[in-house]
């Protein structure tokens, strides 16, 4: 590849890049809220049941 | 009129502790002067002559971001600013009566700055004087309303340089191009513009950062 | 609108990497621009959605502009250091430096970029609630001021700092490659929306359970 075509690449990967960790960051904040989610759920069963 | 009677009165307050505690003034003084000969050792004797102007301004941002600090991050000033705020007072005269304060502060270090770089520098046109007027408006308007927010927080006195230099970025802009450039008229346009719209904003805008 | 993104943001990559005519001067690397100015109209876009929703939060005193403004700002400060890196990446390519003062994109968004991360120092050194929202909502304004300010000021600065002159292109371009940056925008925009909509979510969530946790241990 010309040296121009690997720099357009790595401009098109940083922006990939960036999007998917960011993606990743998001589902580990939704499967630690789900964790919660079930754990409050526990607790609230145990106070009523 | 009550309101510009409640700005004066705080301007005084702030000036009347100031003549008696003798704190920051002198410590101003001295920052500035020290700052001014350091630089002269940090500028290569090769150096242009108009790159000492850049230091000029960057000595008075600093010197600037010591009084406005000394103005609102103590403890003794929290205490003051929370009466202040459950005063009928309109908040934003709060705001006015620091800036006004600031102002006298900053300018009568710069009484001594002014001459002390035409010494040791280069001598100071009526642009730059004129440019250090404008430019001090804009930079207590906005010093004076960041570092009420920095003082609600943590770690104030660090936070507040950390808001204060990007917004002192066209301050410096509009500076040292009403020195060097060659239409100064239009560096003192754009410092007049800069003052305008942010002491509105700041102006405005106060009450919501003391409010609690 | 994540379904709208994928797609649009698919077919304009698609279109800009294969589609759109080369650019005889500056060859393929020219096709950084389809992703690079976009990215930076999106982080604009949400700086000033940030901005509007710190007025409605100051306007009404609702909480929840609260976390839709610092979302915003959040967006904005990720897309704004995407162009950063993007930009730098196509200095690079185009004049053979990592950094060019004489880029007025570029120093503004270095400007932009160290107001915004002081607005999260600022958020992080504040105690939790309406205090804090307001304080936030006041500086995201103070942002969106800054920047046509900055933008003047770099103008002005160009006079005595680095008169330099790289062309670029512009509103000049083909027809064709028009077409290809309206769609990467689109599809830019599209992106910040709905990553904007994911994070908004996400933090609400995460308020109402803090909320539920504080009444179970209360209740």
């Amino acid at each position: 590849m010309s040296s121009g075509e690997k720099y357009l690449a790595a401009v098109y990967l940083v922006v990939l890049a960036t999007v998917l960790v960011y993606i990743a960051i998001i589902s580990a904040k939704l499967a630690r809220l789900e964790r919660e989610v079930t754990e409050l759920a526990e607790r609230a069963r145990e106070r009523h049941g | 009129m009550t309101y510009a009677r409640d700005v004066v009165a705080l301007a005084r307050k702030d000036l009347l502790l100031e003549l008696r505690a003798r704190e920051t003034l002198p410590a101003m003084l001295l920052f500035v002067l020290a700052t001014l000969v350091a630089f002269r050792f940090a500028l290569p004797s090769d150096a242009s002559e108009r790159a000492s102007i850049g230091l000029l301004w960057v000595a008075i941002l600093f010197t600037a971001l010591l009084g406005i600090t000394r103005a609102f991050i103590p403890e003794r000033e929290q205490r003051v600013l929370d009466g202040l705020v459950l005063s009928p007072v309109d908040r934003s005269a709060i705001w006015l009566g620091k800036v006004v304060a600031t102002l006298a502060f900053l300018g009568a270090a710069e009484l001594v700055a002014l001459p002390a770089f035409g010494l040791f520098f280069d001598s100071v046109t009526w642009t730059t004087v004129a440019a250090v007027v404008l430019a001090d408006i804009g930079i207590c308007a906005v010093g004076a309303i960041l570092a009420a927010m920095a003082a609600a927080g943590r770690a104030r006195e660090l936070l507040f340089p950390v808001l204060f230099l990007p917004l002192s970025i066209p301050i410096l802009v509009g500076g040292v191009g009403a020195a060097v450039g060659d239409d100064p008229a239009r560096y003192l346009a754009f410092l007049a513009l800069y003052d305008a719209v942010f002491a509105i904003l700041a102006w405005a805008s106060f009450e919501y950062v003391v409010t609690e | 609108m994540a379904v709208a993104a994928a797609v649009v943001l698919v077919a304009g990559v698609a279109l800009a990497l294969l589609w759109a005519p080369e650019d005889a001067d500056q060859g393929p690397s020219q096709r950084i621009f389809y992703l690079h100015v976009p990215i930076a109209l999106t982080a604009y876009a949400c700086f000033g959605w940030g901005a509007w929703k710190a007025l409605r939060l100051l306007w009404t005193g609702e909480q929840r502009y609260d976390l839709e403004s610092y979302t915003a700002v959040h967006m904005g400060t990720i897309f704004g250091t995407l162009t950063l890196v993007t930009g730098s990446i196509w200095a690079r390519t185009s004049w053979g430096v990592w950094w060019s003062w004489g880029e007025r994109q570029l120093v503004l968004f270095l400007i932009l970029f160290l107001f915004y991360a002081a607005y999260f120092m600022l958020r992080f050194s504040l105690p939790d609630g309406p205090g804090r929202a307001r304080i936030s909502a006041v500086y995201a304004l103070f942002g969106v001021v800054l920047i046509p300010i900055s933008f003047l000021a770099i103008r002005l600065a160009e006079n005595f700092i680095h008169p330099v002159v790289f062309t670029r292109d512009g509103p000049q371009m083909s027809g064709d490659m028009f077409f290809t940056f309206c769609v990467c925008l689109a599809g830019t925009l599209l992106l910040a929306g709905t990553l904007y909509l994911n994070e908004l979510a996400g933090k609400r969530l995460d308020l109402r359970l803090r909320e539920l946790r504080e009444s179970l241990e209360l209740g």
